[in-house]
């Protein structure tokens, strides 16, 4: 799996969920809803400057706070492709893969806002502006859950976690 | 074999010996999950072609982040969440029952040594009573629906050792809000925390929900407290910490001359002792969450108010209709409002900002809850300040932040 795009930094840690999307917004099912509102406490413009297909990239800890799976789902619903974090936040981590957001650890990143940026999900590679750097490497269970395009498709296709 | 409590619960429901950093295939106990979540997991368990839950009788819904419904689209949610109840025959807690994490407790729908999955991330709170229970999202709770299983990596775990006796006027919120600074936002971000020490061990149930409770705000996937010196109304087998165990890290506090401890907008883990803030003006109190709205919270705020008027608006949600009952028979209740307490649906409303005691532009709050994230409490050019019941009922008495011994 390979994908490029626009990367929008935040270079910010521990940004909550909460800020990706306000809990007052999260009680519903529609998700095009989410999407207006995506991380609208931290920038109030992202929703209408992020292009289909782009890129987040942001510190460590992203998606702390709850549990709420509106925030993985805000984001793709938003055109988010992928997001790159110095780390994450285990519940978001989980919920974005099981939603088949793309969500990339690269602890050393030094991604500049508005470059393109490419990862290489098989070699665990980041890269952009000529740079590159190493990604933590997901377990194969969740490979699988990712390669599946999320946990619904997986345990409709397989009826149960393979071990 | 000497394990950590995660390692030794995830190894029985795994059925083979696992050590941190292993990928583990659970057997689930139980799960919960409230009308911030249920909705996107029944959709998720359609999704996934489910007709019947993998036992009706461990499967726990309750309604309680935005209850009563505020308006017609959440009444909608509320109602997909009955209609899914009673075709499955699974237990819901409707309006007014509690929060979730009080109910999951009280109704001992969660034991020691249990693993369990709440679709919320202050189901920590379990740890407390010595079950490995953690908070997931939606659609791998829809997992556990479907199947009874879900997939875990063994965390590494942290021992705290909470040491000293507790001082006067310093309760459970302080010590953790004090643990929360110490080990911060990111400081056990994967991994399981275990307390232990002679501090907790002569500390309630109630007490020790605090502690668990807010282990999530330091990133910790689990929060297990040594059950040496709990009681429980039935009987249980013992989740003992084993010193001898792989801990990532072992740290000791001595608490016995900690001050109460305020977090201050707009992060939990920016903490300081309560001597720092004196002075600071509020403009409304509130004591509820699943952190700090039990039994003695309630005694504590009652207490302090007792014969005093409140000078800011203080809402009171109690974590739960059978704590309300009990402090309504005691006089509690009569006493909060006497003061000028609002009483307000037990639920999680105003901590998560759903709606009710959303506060105005530039106005500061005080609040008994566990985070305070920019927007938490709906409104993200509001402040929020966490701290005890005890020194959120003081400040509501004086219009801004006092040692509650000096009221």
């Amino acid at each position: 799996m390979n994908i490029t795009g626009k990367a929008h930094v935040y270079l910010v840690d521990n940004i909550d969920t909460d800020r990706i999307i306000p809990g007052k917004y999260t009680k519903t099912l529609d998700i095009s809803s989410l999407a207006e509102h995506v991380l609208e406490d931290l920038d109030p413009d992202f929703s209408t400057t992020v292009r289909n297909g782009d890129l987040l990239v942001a510190g460590s800890n992203f998606g702390c706070g709850s549990s709420r799976e509106q925030a993985p789902i805000a984001l793709k619903a938003a055109g988010v492709s992928a997001v790159v974090a110095k780390s994450f936040a285990r519940i978001f981590f989980r919920n974005a893969i099981n939603i088949g957001l793309l969500v990339i650890e690269a602890p050393e990143h030094q991604i500049q806002n508005g470059a393109s940026l490419s990862i290489d999900l098989e070699n665990g590679l980041v890269e952009s502006d000529g740079q590159t750097w190493a990604a933590t490497k997901m377990p194969q269970v969740m490979m699988d859950i990712l390669n599946a395009g999320g946990l619904v498709n997986l345990l409709k296709k397989d009826g149960g976690y393979n071990k | 074999m000497s394990q950590t409590i995660s390692e030794r619960i995830i190894s029985k429901h795994a059925n083979q010996a696992v050590s941190a950093g292993d990928i583990a295939i659970v057997d689930v106990d139980a799960v919960m999950a409230t009308d911030a979540t249920a909705p996107f997991a029944i959709k998720a368990f359609k999704e996934m072609g489910g007709e019947k839950v993998w036992n009706k009788e461990k499967v726990f819904l309750v309604i309680d982040h935005a209850s009563p419904a505020p308006n017609e689209r959440v009444a909608n949610l509320h109602k997909l969440m009955r209609n899914f109840a009673k075709e499955q025959g699974i237990k819901l807690y409707d309006v007014g029952a509690g929060i979730c994490h009080q109910l999951m407790v009280e109704n001992a729908h969660v034991r020691p040594g249990d693993l369990f999955l709440g679709a919320d991330s202050h189901t920590p709170t379990y740890g407390s009573l010595g079950s490995f229970a953690v908070g997931v999202g939606s659609t791998d709770l829809a997992g556990v629906l479907l199947t009874g299983k879900t997939w875990l990596k063994v965390p590494k775990s942290i021992l705290i050792n909470i040491e000293g006796e507790i001082p006067a006027g310093v309760s459970a919120k302080d010590i953790i809000l004090f643990l929360v600074e110490k080990m911060g936002a990111e400081g056990a971000v994967y991994e399981a925390i275990e307390l232990s020490g002679s501090a907790v061990e002569s500390m309630t149930l109630a007490s020790r929900m605090v502690l668990s409770n807010m282990v999530a705000e330091m990133g910790a996937k689990a929060g297990l407290v040594n059950t040496k010196g709990l009681k429980l109304d039935y009987p249980f087998e013992h989740q003992l910490v084993d010193p001898n165990a792989n801990y990532r890290e072992i740290f000791t506090y001595d608490i016995s001359n900690i001050r109460p401890q305020i977090a201050q907008p707009h992060a939990p883990d920016n903490v300081l002792p309560i001597d720092k803030i004196i002075g600071k003006k509020v403009d409304a109190a509130f004591i509820g969450s699943c952190t700090n709205s039990r039994l003695e919270d309630l005694h504590i705020a009652a207490e302090i108010l007792r014969g005093r008027k409140v000078a800011v608006r203080l809402l009171i949600a109690p974590a739960s209709k059978a704590i309300f009952d009990t402090a309504l028979q005691d006089g509690t209740i009569q006493t909060l409002t006497e003061a000028g307490a609002t009483f307000i649906t037990s639920g999680c409303g105003p901590c998560v900002g759903t709606h009710l005691g959303v506060p105005g532009d530039d106005e500061v709050v005080i609040s008994s809850t566990n985070r305070n994230f920019q927007g938490r409490m709906g409104n993200p050019r509001a402040g929020v300040f966490l701290a005890s019941p005890a020194v959120v009922a003081a400040a509501a008495v004086a219009g801004e932040i006092i040692d509650p011994e000096k009221l």
